[in-house]
């Protein structure tokens, strides 16, 4: 035990003696964590609008200026030709092109139909398909403006039915992305701190030829892991808290959930990704080779994790892997606690796999660990 | 010169000698853009959601049934009160429930008006507004079926294009996204770890001593990673093209030259962080920790840039991978030509240019 407490100190002093690495462990994440937070959003705003109105009736006029008073559109540029407003997408410049054509008012009031056509830069289909719907919003009660306008209502006998729908967004009824992305940002940086730190730091002592020294003295190889990799432990740890204090303080996240059961789920979760970290530096034998190997499997892990694109859209087959990426269940146990406020029982299969996940890792880690080359 | 073919060659050995290495320099990309390429998409598809149907009457039930046959939903669960909703929210699966008011059917037909509650859960607010957008689609179309006998009267009709992208397809958004953090990070993490490694091992000094000038060193260990990059950058578009049917519009020798161009820039970016790291570690996690999250976010790789706040949008013009996105999309969906992207390769020289200076500048001949 007591060698156990001389490792972990030394392995303190050695992080905390290289002046250059710890902002990198500490500033780093924290920043990222405040700034880019900002940049998650899947928001459409700002769309560049711009038009060609070759009608110039007031019909066509009170038309664009219902785009002009909509808070989506941001600029409205006028073309005089199609071949201007062309290469203007090309160049994107504007993102909407609506075209209103020659006796667009006249069609209108004696074939009771208007025909307009709408070019919109679709390279992000997502968010073309959003753009989209806002147009036809707008084009929708344009319609009805025309309609209580120019018909007589008295007329009518048969009143169209109407099936309204009342939306109710529970948990972040002002749709907030910082709410959905913080929680989700901060599980990753620490992830991906603890996962390179300790991916790193072993293979660094074999790449130095100090391994060779550590594995002649009689320190056990169990107390030699458990002393590596628990400095890194406590680092996650520590990120964890000051990142939630920033949420709290900065974002204003809410935190329904209990905060303890957070931190119980993170310290086992930190065990599989240390584990991970371990196993990566037994089987390389440089850092470079290391941090490919931890880098790989990060981007995967990140862009798998439900994080930014939503798991259910994937094909089943990679539904399945994601079933074996950790910060996955980091990711879903996060959001559910903080923003929910699920319990223990609501998380408790994550959890279940989670720990799981660690006793594989770890038992494979120790198992190909080798104290004689 | 012949010294410094010499120099290349022997730099050449260390790679290759490295099976490992390698074959993660080469198995990497092809394995994260497959993956990605068929994985990653923010369309929704197949969420599941939940019914809570107060009335159980014939409209109610051909709605339900119309929502069961799209593709964005599959109905998992009926629920009987108000009181299922909460718990059901927080196990995770369920994304949406529909509140059907009482007496829907007899509503509709007395009083022409009947309501429908989408209660969505919103932590991920994106899912929350699609799923609602999209119910109300399938709500209008089922609205107008029923109104088909009243003749609607003085339509302004759209006829919309969706140019560049048909189909909506989001893998025209994603590949060059992947393409540009496969390229930027592989070629930056390489140089800089490369270059560092030497000094680390006490070896960069033994190179500065030999008759090679300090920048033939630089250079020399550059090169090899250039022709690897590029080889990825060539095996990256032939699979986007063959597998993921991208077109490619403008011209390829374009596309190349843009390519080589980036490559090249993270290289140079490489340099200047192994003129500020000492060690491998910190070399590494400056590429790592310092370029993986903002290159994400940052490049407009999956979150549009001109939604984010303005101070982020000045922010996001210094990430090289974001000119290049904008680059690669133009040339294979839009088929420009240089003419309409001069400027971003001019900022991309531009770049790679500061980043040499900056590194010659702070390279020290002399070790302390």
């Amino acid at each position: 035990m007591r060698t156990i407490g001389y490792i972990i100190q030394k392995e303190f002093k050695q992080i905390f003696r290289n002046k250059g690495m710890l902002p990198i462990i500490f500033i780093l994440p924290i920043l990222q964590l405040v700034i880019l937070s900002n940049a998650a959003t899947y928001e459409v705003k700002n769309i560049k609008f711009s038009y060609i109105d070759s009608d110039r009736t007031s019909t066509s006029r009170a038309l664009i200026e219902k785009f002009n008073a909509s808070t989506y559109f941001d600029v409205l540029t006028v073309f005089p030709s199609q071949q201007q407003a062309h290469s203007a997408m090309l160049a994107g410049e504007v993102d909407v092109v609506l075209e209103i054509p020659n006796h667009f008012e006249r069609n209108l009031f004696t074939e009771k139909r208007g025909e307009l056509s709408i070019s919109i830069n679709a390279i992000d289909g997502a968010a073309a398909g959003v753009e989209n719907g806002y147009i036809n919003q707008i084009i929708q009660s344009f319609n009805q403006e025309i309609k209580m306008n120019f018909v007589d209502t008295s007329q009518k006998v048969v009143r169209p039915v109407l099936i309204s729908s009342t939306p109710s967004f529970w948990y972040n009824p002002t749709l907030d992305y910082k709410t959905f992305m913080v929680p989700g940002i901060l599980v990753l940086l620490v992830t991906m701190i603890t996962l390179f730190l300790s991916g790193m730091n072993i293979v660094r002592e074999k790449e130095m030829g100090t391994l060779e020294q550590m594995n002649v003295t009689p320190i056990r190889k169990s107390e030699f892991i458990i002393g590596k990799l628990f400095p890194f432990w406590v680092i996650g740890m520590g990120l964890l808290t000051i990142g939630l204090i920033l949420a709290k303080v900065i974002f204003n996240i809410p935190m329904l959930g209990s905060i303890v059961l957070l931190y119980f789920y993170t310290s086992i979760y930190l065990l599989v990704i240390l584990g991970m970290g371990l196993l990566i530096s037994n089987f390389t034998d440089t850092q470079q080779q290391a941090m490919f190997i931890a880098w790989f499997f990060v981007v995967i892990f990140i862009l798998m994790s439900g994080l930014f694109t939503p798991i259910e859209s994937m094909p089943k087959w990679a539904q399945i892997l994601t079933d074996f990426n950790p910060i996955k269940y980091f990711v879903e146990i996060v959001r559910m606690v903080l923003l929910k406020g699920a319990g223990f029982q609501e998380i408790l299969p994550q959890l279940l796999k989670t720990l799981a996940y660690a006793v594989i890792m770890n038992v494979l880690a120790v198992w190909s660990y080798k104290k004689v080359n | 010169m012949k010294r410094f073919i010499g120099f290349v060659q022997k730099e050449f050995y260390h790679i290759f000698r490295d099976r490992r290495s390698l074959f993660i320099l080469f198995g990497m990309p092809v394995a994260q853009i497959m993956l990605f390429g068929f994985a990653i998409t923010n369309e929704i598809t197949n969420v599941d959601i939940a019914i809570l149907d107060h009335s159980k009457d014939t409209s109610t039930e051909e709605i339900i049934h119309k929502i069961s046959q799209s593709k964005h939903f599959t109905i998992k669960q009926i629920l009987d009160h108000e009181s299922d909703i909460e718990p059901v929210f927080k196990k995770g699966k369920i994304k949406a429930v529909l509140n059907f008011e009482k007496d829907f059917d007899r509503n509709l037909i007395k009083e022409k008006s009947a309501n429908i509650q989408i209660i969505t859960d919103a932590t991920d607010p994106n899912t929350a507004n699609s799923i609602t957008n999209y119910i109300n689609a399938i709500l209008q179309n089922y609205q107008q079926s029923k109104n088909k006998d009243i003749q609607l009267e003085y339509q302004v009709i759209p006829q919309t294009r969706m140019v560049y992208n048909q189909e909506l397809k989001s893998v025209f958004m994603f590949v060059p996204g992947v393409m540009t953090i496969i390229l930027m990070l592989v070629s930056a993490m390489m140089t800089s770890i490369s270059i560092t490694r030497e000094k680390e091992l006490g070896t960069m000094e033994i190179l500065l001593v030999s008759p090679i000038k300090p920048f033939q060193v630089i250079i020399g260990k550059v090169v090899p990673y250039i022709f690897l990059s590029i080889i990825n950058a060539i095996v990256i578009v032939i699979l986007s093209l063959f597998i993921f049917k991208m077109p490619v519009e403008g011209s390829m020798f374009l596309l190349a030259a843009e390519s080589v161009l980036f490559i090249i820039t993270s290289l140079a970016l490489g340099i200047l962080i192994s003129t500020i790291a000492d060690t491998q570690q910190s070399a590494m996690m400056i590429s790592l920790m310092g370029l993986m999250l903002p290159v994400i976010l940052l490049s407009g790789f999956i979150f549009p840039i001109a939604s984010m706040p303005k101070p982020l949008q000045i922010i996001s013009n210094i990430i090289p991978a974001k000119w290049f996105i904008i680059i690669i999309k133009g040339i294979m969906l839009k088929g420009v030509g240089l003419a309409y992207v001069w400027k971003e390769t001019l900022i991309l020289v531009g770049m790679t240019v500061f980043f040499i200076g900056v590194s010659i500048k702070k390279y020290k001949i002399r070790l302390e």
